[in-house]
């Protein structure tokens, strides 16, 4: 192992490029081209390293790797902690990957206040890197939050008309959740006496009814964030305001940030509240499914139908995760891999056309197919990729956690198999009604076929689909050995929970 | 007696600036106006080296017969007010230059207020405290009606005054019921009469509520805060910053050193006013500031909020309680006067504006100055990695290990909804349309003071732990 502390780096080198952007100066052309290429070049460079960590991983281990430790406020016991493992990992490169993808497919969609965009991208990547290497339960919130000032701003000022109504939802809605887990995370500092993560998994061991409050109270920022029916209408609004960059960030990273919470934090720390309110995440997440799925069928608008769906897949997401068994949390795994990536590119494919046409109407599109062949090609790519089209990754993470949830419940995993046809009918219903048909518009007449930079933008895309899709053991193998020690721990500590109250 | 030379050798830092702002007086008196700016620029470097007094050489004890105490926590509280202070004045020329108010007085009569927050800072006995408290009113009274061609200084100065003197008398008629029970006016006197049980009795409670009372007053916490949002509208703009700072935190240490002094014993009873006192604080300072349009009276709902934030900490009770009331009132000066800073740099046609609405579009005209608000405001807000998140997260910590779920539940949800007027504000600045631009400020001690503590807010984060460590020995004088 090297001694260089790849993590820290991968984490705080785009606020370099931020700080560069910052005290750039001079005409507005060059400053924002300056901007440009600077956190461009920035963002590939922490891609570059980060995919060293996946190079360096050690895939027989469970435990935390990179790790780097340093004090950070001893006065309160809380430390600099950062370090991964097969959960965090791909997360790390999910962040790492899109960034760079968001930048440059806003090459010549922004033009206001470029050096501002920039600056606000490289910091979320900074946070967001950041929050997926913590193991501190401190260093972990500061991430956590800190996530929501950028997006604020993207959201409020790039956005469209309603940016602001959406702006302050996304934001409280969020904040509302989080205060609550940092009063979670306060009361195992207090038990505990420091906030360390890998400490807090050996020795918390709180009673039953104090679990359940944490654990609500962790449900609280986590549902938010993933987001979960009933919680979840901040997230169309987000997203339909939101430029487009910032849509694939928040529908590839942000959303997985509840799950990785969950992953991380609430099944470990807290497994015997974990078992008892499993039933009502099912109950919830089949709601999200079902539900969800059938208002993306009745939208009128791109975004807002891909945002349904986004909650419709996470919602396969927490069943996965609160399945607990290792196909389940595998497929759970892979499935936020792979709508990070699918429902990116979605949102990407949206971005296409609106840039042309500044409109994200349904009805406002038809017969791209007879101008746009290339496009019609990557759009029905990745809808096929959401639908969960065998051989794309969309298809493994849907399979392992029926698979999984069958094995517990059967009830659960017919419930969220209707989810999978009724997904497949509103996004082939969406790419009809956009793609094929005559193309009668007049609008419509002189649209052009993507660009050689947006190609760049979807290649990368496209043959990361298809890998995960043909070959899933890449990452699926890392993860195994961190998942079944997760799964197996919180089945030991339900087994000795079990026995304690046996017990006489 | 112990009047010797220890006593005045304690009450050193005192004495120089009751000197330095006697000598400066006279100068004044007999200059007349042309002396302004070099008595508040001396006044200013005054106040700076009796911060630097305090702490060279650094001594411990009491003083004149027990009357007066320097520790840890006295010296690091008037280290802020101190500095506070002359940041405050340093602020306040070009506003006063423009109003035609830039009178010698000013800063004299903040550098006496200063003289009086560091007695009361120091009292070891009502009498003391009460002289402190009273010296410091008095000459806030005055400085908040400086701008007396101006209606609503006026008004402000005279509200100010009759309120406070309500308080005051509050406070006097509680002193005299506790003398009365204790027998005694002096700290020790009364604690040892606790103690013994004999002072326990309805009475001293009772005095106790009305001392407690008149404390919540000069913090300007609920249900005696309805002198703030007029007050500090009213009064000219550069004295609210002074306001916002100074007295908050000489009256809050006031208030530590007394109910965890003095009042230990009766810890029960008073722990449930000052609960009552927060939570009602926190929640007023979020909701009644949702409507404002002046950013001033926004301020003062922040300020009453923020107070009930430090209340959470002094009503843990706990050592780690009262380290973190020292640290959440260093952060909160150092955004306090950063926004103060900014808001005196508005104005327009050379007009000071002090509405929201006018700060729209601000991040087209001055994008540094509408960033340097727009940290101020996510840290007042309580987001990370900022340092308002670390004062926030330092009260909870000790609320939840004094078992004070519920207020502390309420605590982060009144933060959320008070991020919402915060946000409204970067709002303003960031997303509306550029409404008329703002006249573009010199390079003046405002902008600097703005940057300086933007980027202290910004990058605390990196080492939190000095802070902690300083108020980590503050407070450990209260717990030998």
């Amino acid at each position: 192992m090297s001694s260089w502390p790849i993590l820290s780096l991968v984490t705080f080198l785009p606020l370099v490029g931020a700080l560069f952007c910052l005290v750039v100066n001079g005409p507005k052309e060059a400053v924002d081209r300056n901007c440009k290429s600077a956190a461009l070049v920035t963002s590939v460079v922490t891609f570059l390293i980060s995919l060293l960590l996946w190079a360096r991983f050690d895939v027989t281990k469970a435990g935390f790797q990179f790790e780097e430790k340093l004090d950070w406020v001893p006065a309160l016991n809380i430390g600099y902690h950062m370090g991964i493992d097969g959960i965090s990992l791909f997360f790390v490169l999910l962040s790492t990957l899109l960034t760079p993808i968001c930048i440059l497919s806003s090459w010549d969609a922004v033009h206001v206040r470029v050096k501002e965009y920039m600056i606000a991208f490289l910091v979320l990547e900074t946070f967001m890197v950041g929050m997926f290497c913590a193991l501190d339960l401190a260093l972990f919130y500061v991430f956590f939050e800190g996530v929501l000032i950028p997006m604020f701003l993207i959201i409020g000022i790039w956005g469209g008309h309603r940016r602001v109504y959406a702006a302050f939802k996304f934001f409280l809605y969020t904040l509302l959740g989080s205060v609550l887990m940092l009063l979670a995370i306060i009361a195992i500092y207090w038990q505990l006496g420091t906030t360390d993560i890998p400490t807090a998994m050996e020795r918390l061991n709180l009673p039953f009814t104090w679990q359940c409050w944490l654990f609500l109270a962790f449900f609280a920022s986590f549902a938010v964030k993933v987001p979960m029916w009933p919680v979840h209408t901040w997230l169309p609004d987000a997203h339909v305001e939101a430029p487009t960059a910032g849509s694939v960030i928040l529908a590839g990273v942000l959303l997985k940030m509840g799950g990785y919470g969950f992953l991380r934090l609430s099944i470990p720390l807290l497994p015997e509240a974990t078992q008892y309110f499993a039933p009502m995440i099912f109950g919830l997440s089949v709601v999200a499914v079902i539900y969800t799925s059938l208002v993306a069928l009745v939208q009128e608008d791109m975004k807002k139908l891909i945002a349904y769906s986004s909650v419709a897949h996470m919602g396969l997401v927490t069943i996965g995760a609160f399945i607990l068994n290792i196909q389940s949390v595998q497929g759970s795994m892979f499935q936020m891999l792979s709508h990070g990536i699918v429902s990116a590119a979605l949102f990407l494919c949206v971005g296409v056309v609106y840039d042309r046409m500044h409109t994200r109407e349904i009805a406002a599109y038809g017969g791209l197919v007879h101008r746009m062949p290339r496009y019609a090609f990557v759009f029905m790519f990745f809808t096929l990729a959401s639908v969960g089209l065998p051989g794309l990754s969309g298809f493994v993470g849907e399979f392992l956690v029926l698979l999984g949830a069958f094995k517990v419940n059967t009830w659960v995993a017919f419930l969220a198999a209707t989810g999978l046809i009724l997904g497949a009918a509103y996004a082939l219903w969406l790419y009809r009604k956009i793609i094929f048909g005559e193309l009668t518009k007049d609008s419509l007449k002189a649209i052009l076929d993507m660009n050689r930079r947006e190609i760049v933008v979807f290649l990368p895309l496209v043959l990361l689909t298809l890998w995960m899709g043909i070959y899933p053991g890449s990452f699926l193998d890392p993860m195994a050995p961190t998942i079944d020690k997760l799964v197996g721990d919180y089945q030991a500590a339900i087994k000795l929970a079990r026995t304690a109250s046996l017990a006489p | 007696m112990m009047l010797g030379l220890e006593s005045w050798s304690l009450a050193r830092p005192e004495l120089f600036l009751a000197a330095v702002t006697a000598l400066l007086l006279i100068y004044g008196v007999v200059r007349g106006e042309v002396a302004t700016p070099f008595v508040s620029v001396v006044t200013s470097l005054a106040l700076l080296v009796t911060a630097v007094l305090l702490f060279v050489p650094y001594r411990e004890g009491t003083a004149f017969a027990s009357l007066f105490i320097v520790d840890r926590l006295t010296t690091t509280m008037k280290a802020l007010v101190l500095v506070g202070s002359a940041i405050a004045i340093l602020m306040s020329r070009a506003y006063f230059e423009r109003v035609k108010a830039w009178r010698f007085e000013y800063p004299l009569l903040v550098a006496l207020a200063t003289l009086g927050m560091m007695l009361m800072i120091s009292a070891n006995d009502l009498m003391a405290l009460y002289v402190g408290l009273e010296l410091q009113s008095l000459a806030l009274y005055v400085v908040a009606a400086f701008q007396r061609d101006s209606i609503r200084s006026t008004e402000a100065g005279v509200k100010y005054f009759v309120l406070g003197s309500v308080a005051s008398g509050m406070l006097l008629f509680g002193a005299s019921l506790i003398y009365g029970f204790c027998g005694g006016t002096a700290f020790v006197q009364i604690s040892r009469a606790l103690l013994e049980g004999k002072g326990a009795e309805l009475g001293t409670v009772i005095g106790l509520v009305f001392v407690v009372a008149g404390l919540a007053f000069k913090v300007s916490a609920v249900p005696f805060h309805m002198w703030t949002p007029d007050v500090y509208e009213g009064a000219p703009t550069p004295v609210t910053a002074l306001f916002a700072v100074a007295p908050k935190i000489a009256a809050m240490s006031l208030m530590v050193s007394v109910l965890m002094g003095p009042f230990k014993p009766l810890f029960v009873q008073w722990q449930q006013i000052i609960v009552v006192a927060s939570v009602l604080s926190m929640a007023l300072g979020a909701f009644a500031a949702l409507r404002q349009q002046n950013i001033k009276r926004l301020m003062a709902y922040s300020s009453i909020g923020n107070v009930g934030y430090v209340l959470l900490g002094l009503a843990s009770g706990s050592e780690k309680g009262i380290q973190s009331v020292v640290f959440y009132l260093a952060i909160y000066m150092v955004m306090t006067l950063g926004v103060f800073a900014i808001i005196l740099m508005m104005k327009r046609r050379d007009v000071m504006v002090e509405n929201i609405s006018d700060l729209a579009g601000l991040a087209r005209s001055e994008p540094m100055i509408a960033f340097a608000l727009l940290i101020f405001m996510f840290s007042l807000a309580g987001i990370p990695p900022l340092a308002g998140f670390w004062g926030k997260l330092y009260i909870f910590i000790a609320a939840v290990e004094a078992k004070l779920y519920v207020p502390a539940v309420l605590g982060v949800l009144a933060s959320v909804v008070a991020s919402y007027y915060y946000l409204r504000i970067v709002k303003v600045m960031y997303f509306d349309d550029p409404a008329e631009a703002l006249d573009r400020p010199m390079f003046s001690v405002n902008r600097a003071v703005a940057f300086v503590a933007a980027i202290l807010v910004a990058v605390f984060s990196l080492a939190p732990q000095p802070l902690s460590l300083v108020a980590a020995a503050a407070a450990k004088g209260l717990f030998p």
